[in-house]
């Protein structure tokens, strides 16, 4: 289909056709298009409907600040509420127009994500006059650069003007100056990357569009990450509306805007247009639009003296736009004057605002600037320069020459020498004084007339219920009105009150409207009232963009252990343990948790069986004050630790509470191995730190995690000193010469092995230590005897608790002392100080009615209590709030004790053993006796086998 | 065609403050408005100011991602939760105000079987005091949610959830509205642009203000700062036992209802709902830093990102609009301390760090009665400041480390 709009292909394109479908109809559009650029070009108007009111709206702008346009991408994978104006064109894609909510797809999205860290001496943000100049100046001191720009190609607004530079078209010259940048060896350019995030530091992200079109394997979007040690932000000005009645209406366009299609896209916008400004920008816009062959019937000029001539049509000045004919489209304007003169299209210009988003999102200051009726940086906290539009220098030569400098100072702050200055370059619009563009299609050329409003918001009418101000939301003058008349005086309360610039554009266009709007209102001064907060991401970006590849199993690590692939090939079921995955059970056919897990127990408590522990946490602590550091790091005293010697310890937090336990292993006067829990492992090493770190600098220890590299094999059972002496024919292994509590080297199996005696099911065992390589090795061997049985995490929390030895964690929760644990014995009587000392001496931790450990059996010995179920005193529930005793903290069926049995932290729990209490879970509550929380040889008769 | 209630045609004025008052209430978020609601209502006191040093209500009262709940662990926590859940389902009327409260329930999931066990205990502590708590299988979980990935796959698996039918959503801006405009027609005067710098104690007694607009002196002092409740209880000499973080949410574009509840959960680290216009808001966990100003780290956001789509792979394409950030007073214990202080006549209302949106009307009303007798409501008894030297601490961390 050839299109009456389009006048002619875009340069640089190739102009290859392609074929989409919007709202069910099929068009064809040209490479380089936006599919606003395409539907313009179709004839199509009206391309969504507002969300609130249902009115109809067109294509107001043509990038990032459209608040109208807004479509959903349904094919080649649907895509919620994209602004029709940034979507680049290709082939295939099917849109729809939106009314104000968009649809996500519950299909999964095949697209890949990925993210990219960059370091630069110079970022320089927009790739527009002033930010190719200022990128030139910086690349030539040798700095680093990275040019970002968020367009296609390079040029900023020059592409949508007809400027030239160095006597080229500006489209051209900007390509060129890009293709040189690129070339050079510490230059990146990236196009279509949007920067929209400036964090603390000079921290700045964007985001790169690579496209549905990207084929195969490759990312359609990344984020970069970009560390600058300056930034130079070269981010334009969008043209700001004005509001009148009706100024939502499909053919009410920004002057800027139509100039754009016409110019870079091609494409008449409209036949017939009138023209309302309030500056001199609209009539080089008029002019290039009249010469693509948009007939101009009128400029309208708020100004009584415009500064700007032309005499290509009638210019009605001091004269307002009062509102717009036709049903759905414009098809006439009614000015101020009386007339009502026919066009399809009427352009708007309020003036320019400087795009100082990223600018505040820097936590820098903006400062009201009467000459151009907008905000500008005034001062900036981190390391960085403003150029051109975005600090109000409008003309092109202007921004040409400010970025230069820019770039050139941004270099020398980052430590280079700038070189000698390029000759600037010559623009078009050079000692020129009317017809002049920059970044962004603006220009402000010669100072207006005092007695001109240089900033005209609003057109006065006796009612403002569709002078719209943010399109998007739907939001009018009256609204604005409202609010300010229910008493609000801040623009962040009618913001709020109204919505206003909540939506897409994040007020690109409605902001410094509204803010001019309630000080009109309210009689102050806009410069007082200021802007309502600039926020990332300065437009939108994707979920899946944002993730990346942190995804599925990569979102966050899978640690296993060295013995990972034997547990899977013996069947065994796995509990997730921290990032780590943990045997849990290894079911045999036809064996349920149940049956596995007795199993299991019987095996431990009868014969002999193994665990992988390899995922305990380990850390070296070494240095001349490692058995100090962990003297006050302990509850219990562990410098007096023999050589050879093991001890069970535990940390608590400064609140007193149980933090974490574990063995320490004196491996050398000033050296040990220390273990914790497999969920605290980096818990304990950052507590290490922060203690050493902050607390007592003064103290020389190192200590260095070495979890992975060992592989740790509980043997555990009456049969574990047979099966260790089969193997280990080196040291003796009776009781005397081994004693529990100690550790060995000796060769298992011939590998090189730490073993410790050391039990956490009361059952005689070994703990035994080897290389993480030779993990798998000795783990064969232990079951090439023929005598072990593996077991899993389930197995050891029932002999643990049967032991009443509790889970830090499960049987704690940070509100449990020692104490409360029945483990006074752990706590030193005798150290001067340790974390949590102090905290044991306050009232409520010596309170007797603390929550004690304790065992609990239920009546009836087949009933297993549910884990988290709370006690009470009587059988009869009384009405809630019910005050509770305590609750079951761990529950299991016993081979051992043939019956079930649980932990549980009970109010007073040690004065009450022997008493009945109720477990309420809906019906009867169910009866079980206090016990001690030692069920399983209490004498500890089984630990030397 | 607009779905959205109107606002009231007026809100409150603002007065020049006076240069004295009976009570003077240092910050205008939602706990400093409901507090001079309570104050003004329920007390007959009304020579009130409250004192905002920015715009009204603008600090974490509209940051947050107003989750409402009740189901805490602690019998302590349950009761002023649940007391004020009991007034959140009245409050619209109440103030006369359309708050959006909308009960659409709650559900934290449970991603590792020790998840599962504190679920189970949260469930059967709440169900004795009377709190609406049920525990859902996967299964159940996707019948509550269609939209929650409950696949073995996913790398942290939802084992189940708890769930709170009677939990909700309302909109922040409203309340705070709703209790300034109630507040302020009964006379209390609602101070915007008024910093308090300073605070005035002789002889043990809190005597006066310092602020932007003059020395204000007053009977009362009620501190309402959150993030910044430790700067401003320097100024009269009292420490307290807080550390200020930033903590970040973000909003998506209004999208088609997909998401019929709100989803929470710890493991996983992302909590969200979808909110009334249709757009989804969520949070994760607060950024490590110690820090006063209101933006976060970037990473925090992309992590988050992470974990919504690990659970919620619907929403790939959607995009996040804005980020924002607010600053939150985060205690020892992970509970709120509210009472009296060591200075005579200087109250302390602070430390509900991630969570205390939700207690707004609860807190607002003890806090009243305790600055009007002088002494704790029973249900802000147990949050003294005191139990950080005595111990009695009541410890949410264990079940609520993201304690939304
Ligand atoms: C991102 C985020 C998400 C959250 N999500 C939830 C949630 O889902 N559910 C929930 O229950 N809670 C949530 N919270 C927590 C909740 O927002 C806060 O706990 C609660 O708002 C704090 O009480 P407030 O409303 O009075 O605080 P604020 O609104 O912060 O009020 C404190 C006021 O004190 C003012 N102030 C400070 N210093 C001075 C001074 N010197 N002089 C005068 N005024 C001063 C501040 O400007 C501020 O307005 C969230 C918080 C954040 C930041």
């Amino acid at each position: 289909m050839t299109s009456h709009h389009r006048r002619h292909r875009r340069p640089g394109f190739g102009g290859e056709p392609l074929r989409f479908r919007f709202d069910g109809q099929d068009y064809e559009g040209l490479r380089g298009d936006t599919l606003a650029s395409a539907l313009l070009a179709n004839g199509v108007r009206t391309v969504a409907t507002s969300a609130a009111l249902g009115r109809p709206r067109g294509i107001y702008a043509s990038w990032t600040e459209e608040p109208n346009a807004i479509v959903q991408i349904e094919h080649p994978f649907p895509e919620p509420m994209l602004q029709a104006t940034t979507v680049e064109l290709y082939d295939g894609l099917v849109a729809t127009g939106l009314t104000g909510r968009g649809r996500l797809s519950d299909r999964p999205d095949p697209a890949r994500h990925d993210a990219v860290h960059a370091h630069c001496d110079v970022l320089v943000v927009g790739a527009g006059p002033a930010g190719l100049a200022a990128a030139r100046a910086a690349a030539g001191s040798g700095a680093r650069v990275i040019l970002a720009d968020d367009r296609p190609i390079a040029g900023g607004s020059l592409p949508d003007t007809a400027e030239t530079v160095d006597g080229v078209p500006g489209a051209a010259w900007a390509s060129a100056v890009a293709a040189d940048l690129a070339g050079r060896p510490d230059v990146r350019v990236l196009s279509r990357t949007s920067v929209f995030g400036y964090y603390d530091d000079n921290y700045l992200v964007a985001v790169e569009r690579r496209g549905e079109w990207g084929g195969q394997g490759r990312a359609r979007e990344r984020v970069w990450r970009i560390r600058a040690g300056r930034v130079v932000l070269a981010t334009g000005a969008h043209e700001r509306p004005i509001a009148f009645a009706d100024n939502d209406r499909p053919g009410v366009m920004l002057a800027g805007a139509a100039r754009a299609y016409a110019n870079r896209y091609g494409v008449l916008p409209g036949r017939r247009a009138v023209v309302f400004t309030a500056g001199d920008s609209a009539y080089a816009a008029a002019r290039d639009l009249a010469s693509a062959g948009v007939e101009i019937a009128a400029i309208v000029d708020v100004r009584q003296a415009p500064g700007a001539r032309w005499d290509g049509a009638e210019i009605l000045s001091g004269h307002v736009v009062t509102g717009v004919g036709g049903d759905g489209a414009v098809s006439s304007v009614s000015v101020s004057d009386g007339r009502e003169i026919q066009a399809d299209l009427l352009l708007v210009s309020g003036g320019w605002n400087p795009v100082v988003h990223l600018f505040g999102q820097a936590g820098g200051e903006l400062r009201y600037d009467e000459g151009i009726g907008s905000f500008v940086p005034r001062s900036a906290r981190q390391a960085l320069e403003v150029a051109g539009a975005a600090r109000g220098v409008f003309s092109l030569s202007g921004c040409l020459e400010d970025g230069a400098a820019a770039g050139a100072r941004a270099a020398e702050a980052a430590g280079f020498r700038a070189p000698p200055r390029h000759p600037a370059p010559r623009a078009s619009d050079d000692g020129a004084s009317d017809n002049g563009a920059s970044d962004n299609g603006a220009s402000d050329n010669g100072a207006p007339d005092a007695d001109e409003p240089v900033a005209f918001w609003l057109v006065p009418s006796g009612d403002y219920r569709s002078h719209f101000v943010d399109l998007q939301r739907d939001v009018t003058v009256a609204d604005v009105v409202r609010a300010t008349g229910a008493g609000l005086r801040s623009v962040e309360h009618v913001k709020r009150y109204t919505t206003a610039g909540t939506a897409h554009d994040q007020g690109k266009l409605s902001g410094v409207l509204t803010s001019a709007i309630v000080a009109h209102a309210i009689g102050a001064d806009i410069a007082q009232l200021g802007t309502t907060t600039f926020r990332a991401p300065y437009m939108p970006v994707s979920f899946a963009t944002l993730a990346g590849r942190d995804r599925g199993a990569l979102h966050d690590p899978v640690r296993v252990t060295s013995l990972h692939d034997w547990h899977v090939a013996h069947g065994a079921l796995f509990e997730n343990v921290g990032q780590w995955k943990r045997p849990w059970y290894y079911p045999r056919p036809g064996e349920d948790m149940e049956a596995a897990v007795l199993r299991e127990c019987r095996a431990v408590r009868q014969s002999v069986g193994a665990m992988d522990a390899s995922t305990l946490g380990k850390i070296d602590v070494q240095g001349p004050d490692a058995a100090e550091f962990l003297d006050r790091l302990y509850t219990n005293m562990m410098s007096t630790l023999k050589v050879g010697a093991i001890r069970y310890g535990v940390m608590c937090r400064a609140d007193g509470m149980v933090f974490d336990d574990g063995t320490v292993i004196r491996l050398a006067d000033d050296r040990f191995l220390v273990t914790t829990t497999t969920g605290n492992a980096a818990a304990v090493l950052d507590w290490m730190e922060e203690w050493l770190q902050t607390e007592w600098p003064s103290l020389r220890v190192y200590c260095t995690s070495v979890t992975e590299h060992w592989a740790t094999v509980a043997l555990a059972g009456p049969g574990s000193r047979d099966v260790l002496a089969g193997l280990a024919p080196g040291p003796a292994v009776d009781a005397a010469s081994f004693p529990f509590m100690t550790w060995r080297d000796a060769e298992v199996a011939g590998i090189a092995a730490r073993v410790c005696r050391i039990s956490f099911s009361g059952e005689l065992a070994y703990e035994i230590n080897v290389n993480a390589w030779d993990g798998l090795a000795l783990w064969e061997a232990l079951h090439a005897t023929g005598a072990v049985t593996p077991y899993g995490t389930e197995t050891m929390h029932v002999l643990r608790a049967e032991k009443g030895y509790p889970i830090v964690g499960q049987d704690t929760d940070g509100t449990v002392t020692p104490a409360d644990l029945g483990m006074d014995w752990v706590v030193s009587k005798k150290k001067a100080g340790f974390i949590g000392k102090r905290s044991f001496a306050r009232s409520d931790t010596a309170r007797p009615d603390r929550r004690h450990l304790v065992g609990l059996l239920p009546a009836d010995p087949d009933f297993l209590l549910p884990e988290g179920a709370h006690l009470v005193e009587s059988s009869t529930l009384p009405e809630p709030p019910v005050p509770t005793l305590g609750h079951v903290t761990s529950s299991y069926r016993s081979a051992a004790l043939g019956r079930t049995f649980a932990l549980a932290l009970v109010s007073g729990g040690r004065e009450r053993v022997g008493e009945r209490l109720y477990v309420p879970l809906g019906g009867e509550p169910v009866p079980v006796t206090v016990t001690h929380h030692v069920l399983y040889d209490p004498e500890g008769a089984r630990r030397d086998g | 065609m607009r779905d959205f209630p109107e606002h009231p045609d007026w809100l409150w004025s603002s007065p020049q403050p006076k240069r004295s008052y009976d009570v003077v209430i240092v910050g205008g978020g939602g706990h400093g408005l409901a507090t001079a609601y309570y104050l003004a209502k329920n007390h007959g006191i009304t020579d009130v100011a409250v004192l905002e040093r920015g715009w009204l209500a603008g600090g974490n009262m509209a940051r947050n991602t107003t989750i409402i709940r009740s189901n805490y662990l602690w019998d302590e926590s349950a009761g002023i939760y649940e007391h004020a859940l009991k007034l959140w389902e009245g409050l619209e009327e109440d103030l006369g105000y359309p708050i959006l409260f909308s009960r659409r329930g709650v559900l934290n999931l449970a991603h590792s079987l020790q998840d599962v066990r504190e679920s189970v205990r949260r469930v059967h502590a709440n169900r004795l005091n009377g709190i609406d708590a049920e525990w859902l299988g996967p299964e159940e979980v996707k019948e509550v949610c269609p939209i929650v990935n409950v696949s073995p796959g996913v790398r942290y698996p939802v084992l189940g959830a708890t769930y709170q039918p009677r939990a909700g959503i309302a909109k922040h801006d409203y309340v705070a509205w709703g209790y300034a405009r109630a507040a302020a027609a009964m006379g209390v005067h609602l101070v915007e642009n008024c910093e308090v710098t300073g605070i005035e104690v002789t002889g043990g007694r809190v005597r006066a203000v310092e602020t932007a607009q003059g020395r204000i002196a007053a009977g009362t002092v009620a501190l309402c700062a959150a993030g910044h409740s430790s700067v401003v209880g320097a100024m009269a000499g009292v420490k307290l036992p807080l550390q200020s973080h930033p903590l970040q949410a973000l909003v998506s574009e209004l999208l088609e209802p997909v998401h019929p509840t709100v989803v929470m959960s710890n493991a996983v680290h992302v909590y969200v709902s979808q909110a009334h216009k249709g757009e989804l808001v969520m949070g994760a966990g607060i950024d490590a830093y110690n820090s006063y100003r209101q933006r976060g780290a970037f990473h925090i956001i992309e992590r988050q990102m992470s974990a919504a789509l690990e659970l919620f792979p619907i929403f790939a394409r959607a995009h996040v609009l804005r980020t924002w950030g607010g600053v939150v007073d985060v205690s020892p214990d992970a509970s709120p301390i509210v009472g009296p202080t060591p200075v005579e006549n200087l109250y302390v209302n602070c430390g509900w760090g991630t969570g205390g949106f939700k207690a707004t009307p609860g807190v607002g009303w003890c806090y009243a009665h305790t600055i009007a007798h002088g002494e704790p409501h029973p249900l802000n008894a147990p949050f003294s400041l005191e139990r950080f030297t005595t111990g009695a601490l009541v410890d949410e961390h264990g079940a609520a480390a993201v304690a939304h």
